[in-house]
């Protein structure tokens, strides 16, 4: 239990060289912990073997739930509770009148698709207001890329693997202490 | 270099001679005379109106029939004066819905009781009257189903120039691996274009009243004044000259941005000469084109029913253009790539036409529903008598073409995994195509034939006929030239693509 405590944290300068790195890292079989960019970089989850995203999921059903508020709502209002004369066509039917409601429904399935999925990835990702950023060096901030990697019983070899692929700072960090 | 496959060429030549053979035979069969169409019109009504029997006698068919067309009106103006009101009545209850409700039921039988007693005093007169619109109506068929086919696959070719142009203009890394695929679609537009205005034009000329566009009838225009009023834009003359120039202008371009493009190909290492006098033209191109495919809209389609209009029917056109467009172009790219002649494309390249293909259908379905909403909420008669018409009369391929051009296009193409499939794309692309022929049989038919429609024989060669040409157009074109634009200053990007 000893060893896996440790990380090794390569930084890089430049996103094609950490993609670079990512693929050859991954071919010598280290498991990747995780890596830190200043901006998304295209194409890392594909390279660092991550399962898809479930977000679309949660969107779609996110999607369906807000176009039934809608439909629900829509009813209530202006059918039920104080029923309208829409276009001059007095049907008091909801399905009658529905091209009216057409871009509520559109307009709410986009409002509860879109804030619900937002709000389920911040939690997903652990971050909600006055979380302590856990970023293990500031600079991932700004221009570097910090690729986190567990150490193994080789950390010699580790290390000459991760200079080859251009890393320009390479450091052992004891998460335990 | 492609070489056409003769497979594909016989392919091609069977289809047009299919096309040729049904085509004459619609024309052949289309004129029927006088005598001929009351003794059909007779046999209807024995056979549907024993259902609903003495109530009613014809009037059912008549009450449609009014508020169907336009031109309608102007050949029954004089003996139909009595009946505009109850006309306009029910044009309203019925623009209200497809689905009936309890008051617009009672609306229609009132209508229903008022109108059988006015029949039956102009009944002989009306009869014969009917029975040669009737017969007018026939004889547009095979015309119509030519002009709708016809405009289907210019259509294909001029969406296929503009998301060619917006390429260039864009300057896109992803894309110009496919420049070569949309110059083969873009060749059919010269002489897609001029047959369409050949059919327009000749539908007067050769076949004599049966025009598609009623507003170039004399007798017609005589007696309607709001065609008059109109008629400084619509004249023949007029309509040529615009012919002329919408499709000189467009022509021009492709004659140009193509010559470009191959020009460029022998360049030397970092000459982009070519590819910068590509962009501008491109440019150009787009205004151009956003101005005179409008108006073209107006003319080829919007017209056939002159009295109406619709302020974004122009891009609603557009969106069927261009979704149609990326289709094709997707359809032969998997073609071509199928046969290891483009191994540079992966399938990347499928997604992004894909993901185009879904962002238009629901960009088609936003337009379609726009127009639709305002009008029907609006509920002004001589609006709303557009969509009575569709609604009561072509109900099957309105709503049919939402379902094709909208829900299966959603469902199918919106799992990100589903544009990357071959298969799938071409199944989603079929669709689309049929979705998007319907939707323009659905622009021309009801102004030309009425409730006389049939997906039959006429409108199938027609098909036949078109499509065989497009396609022997389009891949003779593709031997021109190599199929990669291999000095394209973004080719090494494009061939790079990934998502």
């Amino acid at each position: 239990m000893e060893e896996s405590s440790k990380v090794i944290h390569a930084i890089y300068t430049d996103d094609d060289v950490l993609m670079a790195a990512v693929k050859k890292v991954r071919a010598e079989r280290y498991h990747i912990e995780e890596i830190y960019t200043p901006f998304p970089v295209h194409g890392l989850d594909k390279a660092m073997g991550l399962a898809p995203t479930r977000i679309a999921i949660t969107s779609f059903i996110y999607g369906c739930i807000g176009l039934t508020v809608a439909i629900v709502m829509m009813n209530f209002i202006m059918i039920k509770d104080w029923p309208q004369n829409i276009g001059g066509k007095p049907s008091f039917s909801y399905i009658e009148n529905m091209p009216a409601f057409v871009p509520i429904m559109f307009e709410l399935t986009v409002f509860f698709a879109a804030h619900l999925m937002v709000i389920t990835f911040y939690l997903r990702s652990r971050m909600w207001p006055f979380k302590k950023a856990e970023n293990p060096d500031t600079r991932t901030t700004d221009d570097h890329f910090l690729m986190e990697i567990s150490a193994g019983h080789n950390v010699d070899e580790q290390f000459n693997i991760l200079r080859d692929t251009g890393a320009v700072e390479i450091t052992l960090i004891d998460k335990a202490h | 270099m492609y070489t056409i496959s003769n497979r594909l060429k016989t392919f091609s030549i069977i289809l047009i001679v299919l096309g040729v053979l049904g085509v004459a035979y619609g024309f052949m069969t289309s004129h029927k005379s006088l005598d001929e169409v009351k003794s059909m019109l007779v046999e209807e009504h024995s056979a549907h109106g024993g259902g609903h029997a003495a109530a009613e006698p014809h009037t059912a068919m008549d009450v449609e029939h009014d508020s169907n067309s336009t031109h309608d009106a102007e050949n029954h103006v004089a003996s139909m004066e009595e009946h505009s009101g109850s006309m306009t009545t029910d044009s309203t209850d019925a623009g209200s819905v497809h689905s009936e409700g309890e008051t617009q039921m009672v609306d229609h039988s009132n209508v229903d009781e008022g109108h059988s007693t006015v029949t039956e005093h102009a009944e002989a007169n009306h009869d014969d009257e009917h029975a040669h619109h009737v017969q007018g109506q026939l004889a547009k068929r095979p015309w119509s189903a030519l002009y709708v086919a016809a405009f289907f696959f210019m259509m294909i070719a001029l969406g296929a120039l503009a998301f060619y142009a917006i390429q260039f203009a864009a300057q896109a890394g992803w894309s110009p691996l496919l420049f070569r695929v949309m110059e083969g679609i873009t060749a059919y537009l010269l002489p897609g274009a001029i047959i369409v205005v050949a059919i327009a034009v000749g539908s007067h000329f050769i076949g004599h009243n049966n025009e598609i566009f009623i507003w170039m009838n004399e007798d017609v225009v005589k007696h309607d004044e709001l065609i008059q009023g109109k008629a400084g834009w619509l004249n023949i003359t007029g309509f040529i000259i615009r012919a002329i120039i919408f499709i000189g202008g467009w022509s021009l371009y492709r004659h140009f941005a193509r010559k470009f493009s191959i020009a460029q190909d022998n360049a030397e290492e970092g000459d982009n000469r070519n590819f910068k006098k590509s962009f501008r033209i491109s440019a150009a191109f787009l205004v151009f084109y956003i101005y005179t495919e409008s108006m073209m809209s107006w003319d080829w389609i919007m017209s056939v029913d002159p009295h109406w209009f619709s302020t974004l029917f122009g891009w609603y056109v557009f969106a069927s253009m261009i979704v149609s467009a990326v289709t094709v172009i997707a359809m032969v790219t998997m073609y071509l790539k199928g046969k290891g002649l483009l191994p540079q494309v992966n399938n990347s390249h499928i997604h992004d036409l894909a993901k185009y293909m879904f962002g238009f259908s629901i960009f088609w379905t936003y337009l379609w529903f726009s127009q639709f909403m305002l009008i029907w909420y609006s509920n002004i008669p001589e609006e709303v008598t557009y969509f009575v018409t569709r609604i009561t009369d072509y109900n099957l391929p309105f709503f049919g073409m939402l379902v094709m051009n909208f829900v299966f296009p959603l469902l199918l193409l919106m799992n990100s995994d589903y544009k990357r499939i071959n298969w799938f794309v071409v199944m989603a692309g079929i669709v689309i195509l049929f979705g998007h022929y319907i939707d323009i049989f659905n622009m021309i038919m009801p102004a030309t034939v009425g409730d006389r429609w049939f997906i039959g024989i006429p409108e199938i060669s027609s098909i036949l006929l078109f499509a065989g040409l497009f396609l022997f157009i389009v891949f003779t074109a593709l031997t021109k030239a190599p199929l990669m634009a291999k000095r394209n200053p973004f080719i090494h990007e494009s061939e790079h693509f990934h998502y």
